[in-house]
């Protein structure tokens, strides 16, 4: 009796897998690795977006990895490859250590996607790269400044963690602007993404009496907690008022204090990278090359006066 | 004569002179490089109520919660002989159960599901079953504090945030931002009341309890303190329970200063600025006598310096290098075994004036 019940097991079994290798060959299997979605409101974003294209109505069969450590991705990666999965995307914790997995991948016939990070490896090992321009969205944030003729520029520059992409790239665009254009940068700090530091910073330049016109905040949180010390000194702030707030990362609640006028302008960093996958998987799978490795996306920046409630809740995070 | 070298001697041996020696020397920094950093002003707040500003009362005002985890890392320092890194992980794990109580599942509720109180009585519990947590850790499985602390170090933001279920809270009740910055027609930030009420209820604790008397005790030798009919196990729990109340007030200070939270960054690396205010009023880190006060001044002396250190608009890549100067002088001079190098040496000085004299 046993014996039959044992016979009876193993050929479901059999049948079962039989029945998953029926399923896999219609579908695109993707490992994704990530970063840890509490990481920030742009992680959150980012993994949802990546969640509602890679399902299975839209043909593929997805297994998501998070981790902020680059070694245990690596090694998901290596466990995604022997998997055999037919894509590998992946937004690296770091950028170093990734040659050996990446030449593993290209022998089983993986292929790589890079998405939000950039890796050091020569580029022969992914078949692209979709990546935001941090120096662009900088770069439209000074712009938009610019264009605002102010009758001067007392600007406080409240910086990212030092040396990250982000605070490279949207220190870049307005230190060279200072310099050329002449703005008077009264203070410049790192606030280190951090809503309490930005507050002390900006309390900082209240009570030393210095006069500024611009706050310029490299991210949504930061530019909260400038606002923050701003009302407790009650100086006006906003569309019509005597600061104008910059911010970044467009956060839903951000762009709605841009809708209430509270705040003048918010850079977008675009974390909705999973269409542009979409496409790139697409015509690889119809036998197209990919021209151009690396893929900057499009990113918007917001103004006080222009943006519409549709904006808040199409681009908010 | 002699009295008065006495009362020197007193004074330059108590705990409190190196943190007031530092607060001296910050002073004086500021008087020679801006006078104006004395200057208090009053400026009407957005609600159009009169307020002070000045660089003085925003010492007063951010020092607050480092001058009230101060108090907690004090006793869990004197109790255990170790520190407890999980604090600003625990702020972020406190702070966001308060929101959770008061937003429920709507981020951006027009009215409060609860009242204010009631929210912070729930965050106070869940920093003090942390507390708890390290604290069964440190006493009954006698792990470093160090290590067992590392563990919501690690795990406390991801916590925070599975809370809200990565939700990101933001409350619009006025009222709930008084709390972080000024109660209506008062001057002072509330922040600083919270503070002195803190300390308020530790000189009362300690003078009517013998909490002090039972740490140091166990700090400073667990098996005669356990000879004697004292607990250890339960002294070192209790510290860390202690610990995880303070923490929820800083946590309540925290998120009604800009009445929402980041789950990554809020309090961040507040639990070094804590262990380095308890190191810089003279205690010994491996644990024993300890005095509150001296942990207390020496937030504040951290406070200055930070602020400090904001207005000299030092480069921001070189500004913890500053710190870092700043604080290594500040702690060796500080450190038990230095100040003991010192009294020998002024011993041996009156040693050999006495002999000279006699002579």
């Amino acid at each position: 009796m046993k014996k039959y019940l044992a016979i009876i097991l193993a050929l479901a079994m059999v049948f079962a897998l039989a029945g998953c290798g029926a399923g896999k060959s219609d579908k695109i299997t993707v490992g994704i690795i990530n970063n840890d979605p509490n990481e920030s409101g742009y992680r959150a974003a980012n993994d949802r977006s990546l969640k509602e294209m890679f399902t299975e109505e839209n043909g593929y069969e997805a297994s998501f990895f998070y981790s902020l450590k680059n070694d245990e991705q690596i090694a998901a990666a290596q466990k995604f490859i022997t998997d055999g999965v037919d894509y590998l995307l992946i937004s690296a914790a770091d950028t170093a250590g990734w040659d050996t997995v990446l030449k593993d991948a290209q022998k089983a016939g993986t292929k790589v996607i890079l998405f939000d990070r950039t890796i050091d490896a020569d580029p022969s090992l992914y078949e692209a790269s979709i990546v935001s321009d941090m120096a662009k969205e900088g770069q439209q944030a000074v712009d938009w400044l610019k264009s605002q003729n102010l009758s001067e520029y007392n600007i406080i520059h409240i910086q990212g963690v030092m040396g990250s992409a982000a605070q490279r790239g949207r220190s870049g665009a307005l230190d060279d602007e200072a310099k050329a254009s002449g703005w008077n940068i009264v203070a410049q700090q790192t606030g280190e993404w951090s809503a309490d530091n930005a507050q002390q910073i900006v309390q900082a330049v209240i009570d030393a009496k210095t006069p500024f016109n611009v706050i310029y905040a490299e991210n949504d949180d930061m530019a909260k907690g400038a606002v923050a010390a701003l009302d407790k000194a009650g100086i006006t702030h906003g569309v019509g008022g005597e600061v104008l707030i910059i911010g970044f990362d467009c956060n839903k609640w951000a762009l709605t204090e841009l809708l209430n006028q509270n705040w003048n302008y918010d850079g977008q960093c675009n974390p909705f990278q999973a269409e542009y996958i979409n496409d790139i998987i697409k015509k690889i799978e119809a036998g197209e090359t990919i021209s151009e490795k690396t893929i900057i996306m499009n990113e918007k920046g917001f103004d006080a006066t222009t943006i519409t409630e549709d904006d808040v809740n199409n681009y908010g995070i | 004569m002699e009295k008065k070298t006495n009362i020197l001697k007193k004074f330059v041996g108590n705990q409190l002179f190196i943190p007031l020696v530092a607060l001296l020397l910050l002073i004086i920094f500021n008087l020679i490089n801006d006078p104006s950093f004395f200057v208090i002003t009053i400026l009407k707040t957005k609600e159009g109520f009169p307020v002070l500003s000045g660089s003085l009362i925003s010492i007063i005002d951010f020092g607050s919660e480092l001058a009230i985890l101060a108090i907690g890392m004090t006793i869990v320092t004197a109790a255990t002989g170790g520190q407890d890194i999980s604090v600003g992980a625990v702020i972020a794990i406190s702070g966001s159960t308060m929101l959770r109580v008061l937003c429920g599942t709507n981020p951006q509720p027009d009215k409060l599901l609860a009242p204010i109180f009631v929210a912070f009585l729930v965050g106070a519990l869940a920093a003090m079953l942390c507390g708890a947590f390290n604290g069964l850790l440190v006493a009954q499985f006698k792990i470093q504090p160090m290590v067992a602390t590392l563990i919501l170090y690690t795990a406390g933001r991801s916590i925070a945030a599975w809370i809200n279920e990565n939700r990101l809270p933001i409350i619009g009740e006025p009222s709930f931002g008084y709390i972080g910055n000024f109660l209506p027609g008062v001057p002072i930030p509330t922040p600083v009341f919270i503070a002195i009420a803190c300390m308020i209820i530790i000189a009362l604790v300690q003078k009517f309890t013998n909490l002090k008397l039972f740490t140091q005790a166990v700090g400073i030798n667990e098996e005669s303190s356990r000879l004697n009919g004292i607990n250890p196990k339960f002294m070192k729990f209790m510290s860390f329970v202690i610990l995880g109340l303070f923490v929820s007030v800083a946590a309540l200070i925290k998120v009604t200063r800009i009445s929402t939270i980041t789950y990554s960054v809020i309090a961040k690396d507040i639990e070094m600025d804590a262990i380095l205010a308890v190191a810089l009023g003279g205690n010994k880190l491996s644990g024993g006598k300890y005095n509150i006060w001296a942990s207390i001044l020496g937030a504040y002396v951290i406070q200055f310096l930070t602020t400090t250190l904001y207005k000299l608009q030092v480069r921001s890549d070189a500004l913890p290098a500053y710190k870092a100067v700043v604080v290594i002088l500040l702690v060796i001079i500080s450190a038990p075994a230095v100040r003991d190098k010192f009294a020998q040496i002024t011993k041996k000085i009156k040693a050999k004036k006495a002999v000279n004299g006699g002579v």
